[in-house]
């Protein structure tokens, strides 16, 4: 365990040094991204529902962000648990409806109403500003203190972000995760052993919902603006490709995917305006490789040889490994 | 006074009636078995009395409570649990996991998403019991899909033995099981039902002489093409 240790070790050293390995903007893209599609794992990975709509509730966090900094000088970050809190509010009659529906009927209905929420933010211009989005965000931290230098920002950035992808984590790994878990497993047994599985579902969805309403209230301060196009039926695409890239169900999958696919998003955008193909083709060939994304991939292999080595050790007879896909 | 009563239950899948005019009465504390050939709705009735299905006509009394059209969750809380013919189990989850699922359900921990999920282990003496019960308490820290066919049918028996429900549908539970098995299964079947009334779902007449004070035949009439319950 002691190699588990080092691995976060290394891992927040390197989270610390990413404003100077590429630029600051992009480090807080990965950041605010990573957080987003961990969020959305809630509900993909863990409770198997496939959101196509959650362009939605990081749009209406960014805007909920953005508007409040601008116009009620809500500093930074109260502005973006706001934002959290707008989304969650907005996902309970969206989603009530959408949780009676399985598999493709859920990911359609969670579409459509994103469609829906883009419509209405765009024809609302008197507060969104429609095609223009939402400009000129201040970026003040509580207390009055200018976050106007971006590096500073980041590194404010950074431990609200290890709190939100911390909360995704005790979500998934508390009793409430474990009834996600069942359902997921066997829907019909979780209900004959008393689950009401529709306001599990329901409570899952709101809280991924929240949790990308706060990555999008960063994602806003950060950026010191919002368009019309973070609440656009791609942005749901893109979290979702990073999630499978990364790896569902797996505790840093999701941001990996994230950085991996801004990262690419990055270097190919300075070769090609094709980046959008070029991109797809590469999530294609590594899912194709990688069938449970990069880290689940990876985790299974490790898993195996662990196996192995513990077969060939003496067991004790009914030790209880937790045990994960 | 019976424990549960069906009166004119009947179902349609798109047009097919599947079960119609069932008229059950189980009394309290007995062991009550259904039997009837392949196809005649015994699994359906189980899935009307246990709220995976709304029947199209006719009313489920348990406890003397108007049960009819209530969810599958909701049942279960009052105490009326039921098994699968077909194992229904979490395969990726181990045993323990299994079984603490059960356990936790009578609780509002489920809800609890900011707790960590050591909190379960308070349920773990009941469930290494309960899995000593059905003969799986060495493979405790096994995912269940590693299992041989007759343990995932004793998992299966676990999970709704963990639910300590008043009383127990049990859809085939010696279904495809060897001779050593069904003598296991049925012990444990007389003894769960020392304090509890058990409805069960049977071709194996053997088994269904050894254990059952009622019995109940469900056919369909071929003359009429009409299915009846009878009731003996
Ligand atoms: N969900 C369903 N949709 C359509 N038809 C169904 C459904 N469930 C059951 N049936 C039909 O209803 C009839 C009764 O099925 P059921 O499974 O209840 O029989 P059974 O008495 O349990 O049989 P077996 O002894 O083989 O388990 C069958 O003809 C079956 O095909
Ligand atoms: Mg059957």
């Amino acid at each position: 365990m002691i190699a588990r240790r080092l691995g976060w070790v290394a891992l927040g050293g390197l989270v610390l040094l990413l404003p100077r390995l590429v630029y600051e903007g992009l480090a807080l893209d990965i950041l605010t991204w990573a957080l987003f599609a961990t969020a959305l794992d809630i509900l993909l990975g863990y409770t198997g529902l496939l959101s196509f709509g959650h362009a939605a509730f990081f749009g209406a966090g960014a805007y909920a962000s953005g508007l409040l900094a601008l116009r009620g000088s809500v500093p930074y970050p109260v502005n973006a648990v706001a934002g959290a809190l707008v989304a969650g509010a907005l996902s309970v009659p969206l989603l009530y409806l959408a949780v009676r529906r399985r598999g493709i009927y859920f990911a359609m209905i969670t579409l459509a109403f994103a469609q829906m929420i883009y419509y209405i933010i765009n024809e609302w211009r008197g507060l969104t500003g429609g095609e223009n989005g939402v400009q000129g965000v201040p970026r003040v931290l509580v207390g009055g203190l200018d976050l106007s230098n971006l590096t500073m920002f980041y590194y404010v950035t950074v431990p609200l972000v290890a709190v939100g992808m911390w909360v995704c984590w005790r979500i998934v790994h508390s009793p409430f995760g474990r009834v996600l878990m069942a359902i997921r497993e066997n829907e019909v047994r979780a209900r004959s052993l008393g689950y009401p599985v529709d306001r599990y579902k329901l409570l899952s969805a709101v809280l991924s919902c929240t949790l990308s309403g706060f990555a999008g209230g960063i994602y806003v301060i950060a950026h010191r603006f919002v368009a019309l196009e973070t609440v656009h039926w791609i942005t749901s695409g893109t979290v979702v490709m990073m999630v499978l890239l990364g790896g569902m169900e797996t505790t840093l999958g999701p941001a990996v995917g994230a950085a991996l696919v801004l990262l690419l998003r990055d270097i190919l955008s300075t070769w090609t305006d094709a980046w959008g193909v070029a991109t797809g083709a590469i999530f294609v060939a590594v899912i194709l490789v990688f069938r449970r994304g990069i880290v689940g991939t990876l985790q299974q292999l490790m898993q195996s040889r662990l196996h192995a080595a513990l077969e060939s050790a003496p067991r004790r007879p009914d030790e209880a490994t937790p045990v994960s896909r | 006074m019976p424990v549960l009563q069906t009166k004119g239950l009947a179902i349609d899948f798109r047009g097919f009636r599947a079960l119609a005019g069932v008229d059950l009465r189980v009394e309290a504390g007995v062991i009550h078995a259904i039997i009837g050939p392949n196809g005649a709705g015994k699994t359906t009735l189980f899935n009307l009395l246990s709220g995976l299905l709304r029947p199209t006509e006719g009313h489920i009394l348990f406890e003397n409570r108007e049960i009819t059209g209530w969810p599958a969750h909701a049942i279960v809380h009052l105490g009326l649990a039921r098994s699968f013919q077909i194992t229904s189990i979490f395969p990726h989850l181990s045993l323990l996991d299994n079984i603490r699922l059960a356990r936790q359900s009578g609780t509002p921990l489920g809800y609890y998403f900011w707790l960590p999920e050591t909190v379960l282990h308070r349920f773990d003496q009941d469930a290494r019991t309960i899995l000593e019960s059905v003969g799986l308490a060495e493979a405790a820290g096994k995912p269940a899909q590693e299992l041989s066919y007759g343990q995932k049918r004793a998992l299966e028996i676990a999970l709704t033995l963990a639910l300590q429900p008043r009383m127990l549908l049990l859809d085939e539970p010696t279904a495809g099981l060897g001779v050593e098995d069904i003598s296991r299964v049925v012990a444990l079947i007389r003894q769960v039902a020392r304090t509890r009334t058990v409805v069960l779902v049977e071709h194996n007449m053997g088994v269904v002489a050894a254990l059952s004070d009622r019995i109940t035949v469900l056919q369909r009439d071929a003359p009429s093409g009409r299915p009846a319950g009878v009731v003996w």
